[in-house]
């Protein structure tokens, strides 16, 4: 996989992927920092020597035109990318102060650590129930009293519950679109993970779903640590408290979300959110 | 402003040009009706195969036809159960070999090597075999089990039948695999989901109905070859007794009674076709109704 060396400190190693639970202590050490992260399809360089650090239990968004590696970046945390034929990093990413490329660190562990939330909602074509509980059963997890409880919780942190309690049985495929993405939220929230990643929600939504998911957004962020990619730039202020702006696989710039959109340090930036490039 | 904004839409054609010329639309209507009666014509020999099988092998027909043996040659009466069993077991001892090996090779080629060498290798051998003369499983077969163990059996039958609808099993349970979408996947790996419990829990499930279709119709084109089982299993005029003994099969049957000078045993082998044709239309049917992809 990876053939440069990690930096990862043992102690940390051993504890933080494998711990099942939600104890993280909030402070310095709980974050996403990507040092120098280079990654390439094939031969085609997608992210320049990304350097980032992300802060635990806020919103961050990433913006920037298509192609500019935003959503690569993102799919690097959970290590999606590499289901991708042909692709190779340099640079390391550590969470909690793990490198998620460090050998101890098992894939598996790390995505049911890191919920993801993708464009196009994607449901199983199981009941709504099975959807939320498919991450437990996977880990072999089988006791009803469980499952029950895990399926009022997600779709609860959701705001899925009162719309969907009654109908617990019935395809998911029967949701609407603001109902599917929310319930694909409530099952990336069902292995209790630390990490939230989310890969343009709210793109195939209608204005009123799209309302919907950031509230919840801001309500889930008390919880957990979101990083969202959006197109929309109306999104990225409202929801996150910081953001970074990428370019052609280089990160320009990475502050306060009040301070990008009303102050950006960069031409760039600027040009961008004021809608002249992109 | 809205009243002169609209053009009549009489002005509003005329503008379009020319007028469309006579010739114009009878070569339409010539061709229009030129495809339709070629559509038809396809139709001709399925119907005219159907209403003659019908025809001639409807007299017969009884529960005699399911439940006696074939007679001797010059008596009448009887039927050719032992065949219908034949022709079941060996299509059922196929499907044992070839739905777990098409199925699984299926599932390395799309899910685990879609880009390998070696998947290519498999989905290229698999479109050549798709392509090989009947026959020739027969023959392999026979060099395989019938040379080997000295006898005629229906395993042999089997065995040639199974590599006969293996390539057509890969290939749709690939397509099959291909269909279900890559978004499934994406969503069972971001959770945590190893390969083979996204496999397992969510691709094949979604991709069955597919596959079951693969499946029947590779049923209907074993149940009904006769290359591969005439000189494999042969042929009985007894119930089949195990898997290692000379087995009647329908198109065997169809074509050893068919070449008789016997009356009656023409007659049987037209009842014969006509079991096969319903058989394999059944299996064709149920193929394309009961398993027809759900939509989403």
């Amino acid at each position: 996989m990876s053939t440069e060396e990690h930096a990862a400190t043992p102690t940390e190693a051993s504890e933080w992927p494998l711990e099942p639970t939600n104890n993280f202590a909030p402070g310095e050490n709980n974050f996403i920092k990507v040092d120098n992260f280079k990654f390439f399809y094939g031969k085609k360089e997608a992210l320049h020597g990304i350097n980032l650090e992300i802060p635990s239990r806020k919103v961050t968004a990433f913006i920037g035109p298509s192609g500019c590696g935003k959503s690569t970046l993102l799919r690097n945390f959970n290590r999606m990318n590499e289901l991708i034929p042909g692709v190779r990093h340099e640079g390391d990413i550590t969470i909690h102060g793990t490198s998620i490329y460090d050998p101890s660190v098992e894939i598996i562990a790390l995505r049911r650590r890191i919920g993801m939330v993708f464009q196009k909602s994607n449901p199983f074509p199981m009941s709504i129930y099975e959807n939320i509980v498919y991450p437990l059963r996977i880990a072999g997890q089988n006791t009803r009293s469980v499952l029950d409880e895990t399926v009022e919780r997600c779709l609860r942190s959701a705001a899925l519950w009162d719309e969907a309690k009654d109908r617990l049985n019935d395809s998911a495929l029967g949701l609407s679109g603001g109902q599917m993405q929310r319930l694909c939220i409530a099952r990336a929230v069902a292995s209790r993970p630390e990490i939230l990643l989310m890969d343009e929600p709210c793109s195939a939504l209608d204005p009123i779903a799209t309302a919907k998911v950031e509230e919840l957004i801001i309500e889930l962020k008390k919880d957990f640590t979101i990083v969202i990619v959006t197109h929309n730039m109306q999104q990225a202020s409202r929801v996150s408290e910081l953001t970074a702006f990428f370019y052609l696989g280089i990160l320009i710039e990475f502050d306060n979300t009040r301070k990008i959109f009303t102050n950006p340090s960069m031409k760039q930036t600027e040009e961008y959110i004021t809608g002249r490039f992109g | 402003m809205t009243s002169t904004a609209a053009t009549s839409p009489k002005n509003f054609f005329s503008d379009a040009g020319k007028k469309t010329s006579l010739l114009r639309l009878f070569r339409n209507h010539f061709l229009t009706g030129l495809c339709i009666a070629i559509s038809l014509l396809t139709l001709v020999p399925l119907f005219s195969i159907i209403v003659l099988v019908i025809k001639n092998g409807l007299p017969l027909l009884s529960t005699n036809l399911f439940t006696q043996l074939p007679p001797a040659p010059g008596l009448d009466g009887g039927g050719f159960g032992n065949a219908i069993v034949g022709t079941l077991v060996m299509v059922g001892i196929s499907l044992g070999f070839s739905v777990p090996l098409g199925i699984l090779a299926a599932v390395f080629v799309n899910e685990y090597a879609s880009v390998s060498w070696l998947a290519s290798v498999v989905r290229f051998v698999a479109k050549l075999l798709t392509g090989i003369p009947s026959i020739i499983c027969g023959v392999f077969a026979f060099a395989a089990v019938v040379m080997t163990t000295h006898k005629f059996s229906a395993l042999a039958g089997g065995l040639a039948l199974a590599i006969l609808i293996l390539p057509t099993i890969l290939l749709t349970a690939e397509q099959a695999l291909l269909g279900v979408p890559y978004a499934f996947r994406e969503a069972s790996f971001g959770v945590g989901a190893t390969p083979f419990q996204t496999i397992w829990c969510i691709v094949l499930p979604e991709a069955m109905p597919a596959i079951m279709t693969g499946v029947m119709l590779a049923v209907a084109r074993a149940a009904g070859e006769t290359a591969p089982v005439l000189f494999t299993a042969l042929f009985s005029q007894n119930w089949i007794k195990g898997i290692m003994e000379p087995t009647a099969s329908l198109s065997v049957l169809i074509y050893n009674f068919a070449s008789l000078p016997y009356a009656y045993h023409i007659k049987l082998a037209w009842s014969a076709s006509l079991i096969l044709v319903v058989l394999v239309t059944l299996s064709n049917i149920l193929a394309q109704v009961i398993f027809a992809p759900k939509h989403h």
